[in-house]
């Protein structure tokens, strides 16, 4: 009697059931008081609820536009706006700390001991200060210290950063860029048919093709000729000095220029830091094996160094690109309307709805992140090492 | 001395001149170098301006670090009242003797009173910062620079890291409920940007304890940040946690222990030596992101330094405010990381 108690008690099973309910238990009932005080508070207050508020008219300006927002559009306008413009944002500030940063963990492996100890002094510099300091300090250090619009700085005449900001010039018409997007895409398709041709041959044959080479041409060349044929075919709006501002093009306002440039530069130190493990990470023996089987150094660099760098490299690239998106929402702290600033900012000014708009403000950034994250993790089991 | 300089003279042939290309590489870097640390030593110190009181006497083409001197008290406390600043050094010298006592080579139970102090000495400064029962009560918005940046790194730190650990082992759990529970947590807040969080925490957390009870400002800024750094702290503990070998966990089974006894005294004590290293990098990165709370006008160094721009009687501060705040974060986040670097290295001596 009391031997089968003990037992019941002490199987694993038993256990197993009354801990997960348990802990459960205590979760579900913590939320279920925080909502009812929650529902209570905003109760007493007299705060709205529920979603009606996206379809209200927003009736504020915004800076810096991409979409066809205007003060008459609706909140939800207002909230894609805000979108369309973090995405600007995080994907400028990638590419060019993507640039920036593998320049620099490069320049770090170098054998010339100057540059690469310069390398090292700037990721250790950088690495130890906050990032809502570069953005303060781009802004109103640098973007502020620029000279005014008449003794701006241009760059090849067609474009001119001041304090105002990056006026750049913009096409009148697309029709020349879809042409040359269409004679990209198809170039790139007719790669992927040589490759899969050459890769068919050389499993029925063993005959190699130069694919880099049909690459270089077909991925790079064409498209890259076939953008500048429309770049000079079109009629350009370039911005013109016109009393104490430039008429024309379209103006990067200093709140762009500086938040981007802040999470380049910030981030490229990271990055620098992966690209330099990623080659390190690359055994001296896989190089030597290589050169012993008799491959090229182009050979041995494409076929081995990269592929095996890239391994270490993606992953922790990914969660960087990701920390740039995040760090995007710091332009709140300048004043550029991005997705924080103006929904966290104005919109909950407007409506007073706090748990709705963080609610909607936190989806977004979750959504775009597993996004990104399920992307690279597709990415990432292509690549990972096929034990055999 | 002659094989010195031959190894000198090597090493500059074989790392710096080594090819023509390479040497042009080193005289671009050498020039860049030389031009601009000549402008930032004649900014920094031979054209500054030292003495003084006033923006007025800042007549010199470098900086002004009259400025800094004038404004040295609300760098370091913020708008702490003036007559009320020795509590802060109070506390900071604390700590100086604590850390001392700790370091002593032949202490007594070591354990023991480290123990003790990590106990006794966040509430004691928590009252000393606070106020009552005898002290002036200083609210928590006159608090700021220096002093708060490292109050809401280590409050926030202290309530992140038994967080994180509990996180850490609902993680690696065995049963599927308490897994998946910590698995959204963690993933959640490392999924959104800190600053979004702080703005829920101090929008959201009013509204969710019953009505009447006010949350105060800056205890809601420590919360939302403790929050975040759990996630990212209990990913640190994570990577200890996947170190210790599967044969100490069927050893302590053997021996008879169940899971509380496994974890408290086999489990942690090993996972968070390894994990000791990421730990302080995530609190190197608590310490950086502290400065976020400037978005609820919550003062730390990077606010009062901000804020010290507005002030009409220094106007053009503005290099001299970001190159002074930027330089004490710089220190304390590069002293921290060599410490990380120092543990790292001790930890894989012990394998």
């Amino acid at each position: 009697m009391t031997s089968h108690a003990i037992s019941f008690l002490n199987n694993r099973r038993v256990r197993d059931v009354f801990w997960q309910v348990a802990v459960f238990a205590v979760v579900a009932g913590l939320i279920a008081y925080f909502v009812r005080n929650a529902s209570d508070n905003m109760a007493k207050a007299g705060i709205a609820s529920g979603f009606d508020f996206l379809g209200r008219t927003a009736g504020i300006e915004l800076p810096f536009l991409l979409t066809r927002y205007t003060p008459q559009s609706s909140i939800l306008a207002l909230l894609w706006a805000g979108v369309v413009n973090t995405m600007a944002v995080a994907l400028v500030a990638i590419i060019a700390a993507t640039m920036l940063g593998f320049v620099v963990g490069i320049a770090r492996l170098s054998r010339n001991w100057l540059l690469s100890r310069l390398a090292g002094a700037y990721v250790e510099v950088v690495r130890n200060i906050p990032v809502l300091f570069f953005v303060l300090f781009w802004y109103f250090a640098v973007i502020a210290a620029l000279p005014g619009p008449r003794e701006a700085i241009g760059i090849f005449a067609v474009a001119f950063l001041s304090n105002r900001g990056l006026t750049v010039p913009t096409p009148q018409a697309s029709g020349a860029f879809a042409v040359a997007a269409l004679v990209s895409a198809i170039a790139i398709a007719a790669q992927i048919a040589v490759a899969a041709w050459a890769r068919r041959r050389r499993e029925r044959t063993g005959r190699g093709f130069p694919l880099w080479s049909s690459g270089a041409v077909l991925i790079a060349a064409i498209p890259l000729l076939a953008f500048a044929a429309a770049i000079a075919a079109t009629p350009w709006d370039v911005p013109v000095l016109r009393g104490f501002n430039y008429r024309g093009g379209f103006v990067l306002i200093p709140e762009f220029v500086a938040l981007t440039a802040a999470l380049a530069t910030y981030g490229a130190a990271f990055i620098a830091e992966i690209v330099r493990g990623g080659i390190l990470a690359v055994p001296k023996g896989q190089v030597e094996a290589a050169r012993a089987l008799g491959l090229g150094p182009g050979q041995v660099l494409r076929l081995v160094v990269i592929p095996q760098a890239l391994r270490v490299v993606v992953p922790p690239l990914t969660s960087q690109y990701l920390n740039v998106l995040k760090n995007s929402s710091l332009g709140a702290a300048i004043g550029f309307p991005e997705l924080m600033n103006v929904f966290v900012g104005s919109a909950l000014n407007i409506t007073g709805q706090a748990v709705e708009i963080i609610a909607i403000t936190l989806a977004i950034y979750l959504a775009i992140g597993l996004a990104v994250s399920a992307l690279m993790n597709w990415y990432n089991a292509r690549v990972a090492l096929v034990a055999r | 001395m002659r094989t010195r300089l031959a190894a000198a003279l090597r090493f500059v042939h074989r790392r710096l001149f080594a090819t023509p290309l390479d040497a042009l590489v080193t005289f671009a870097c050498g020039w860049a170098l030389a031009s601009a640390g000549a402008r930032l030593v004649r900014w920094l110190l031979i054209d500054a301006t030292f003495r003084g009181a006033t923006r007025a006497d800042c007549t010199g083409a470098g900086a002004c670090w009259v400025f800094i001197r004038a404004r040295f008290g609300q760098f370091m406390y913020g708008f702490y009242p003036l007559d009320q600043r020795w509590r802060v050094d109070l506390v900071a010298l604390i700590l100086v003797l604590c850390a001392a006592l700790i370091a002593l080579p032949r202490l007594p139970y070591r354990r023991a009173v480290a123990a003790g102090i990590a106990v006794a000495l966040p509430p004691l400064v928590l009252f000393v910062f606070y106020g009552g029962i005898g002290l002036v009560p200083v609210e928590t918005r006159e608090w700021g620079g220096l002093m708060l940046t490292l109050f809401i790194a280590v409050y926030a730190g202290l309530l992140a890291v038994p967080l994180g650990i509990v996180l850490a082992l609902g993680r690696q759990s065995r049963l599927p409920v308490i897994r998946t529970l910590a698995v959204l947590f963690i993933e959640f807040w490392r999924g959104v940007p800190i600053i979004a969080v702080i703005f829920l925490a101090s929008l959201i957390l009013p509204l969710i304890v019953p009505s009447g009870i006010a949350v105060d400002r800056l205890a809601r800024a420590v919360i939302g940040l403790a929050l975040v750094i759990a996630a990212y702290m209990a990913e640190a503990v994570r990577g200890g946690l996947q170190a210790i070998p599967k044969g100490q966990y069927e050893a302590a089974t053997a021996l008879g222990l169940r899971y509380p006894a496994t974890t408290v005294l086999i489990v942690l004590p090993q996972a968070l030596r390894v994990a000791l290293p990421a730990m302080t990098n995530e609190f190197i990165a608590l310490l950086k992101n502290t400065s976020l709370v400037l978005i609820v006008s919550i003062l730390d160094l990077l606010g009062v330094a901000q804020a010290a721009l507005a002030d009409p009687a220094w106007v053009g501060m503005t290099m001299e405010a970001y190159v002074f705040a930027g330089t004490i974060y710089w220190l304390l986040c590069f002293a921290l990381s060599r410490a990380s670097l120092r543990l790292e290295r001790r930890a894989g001596m012990g394998r």
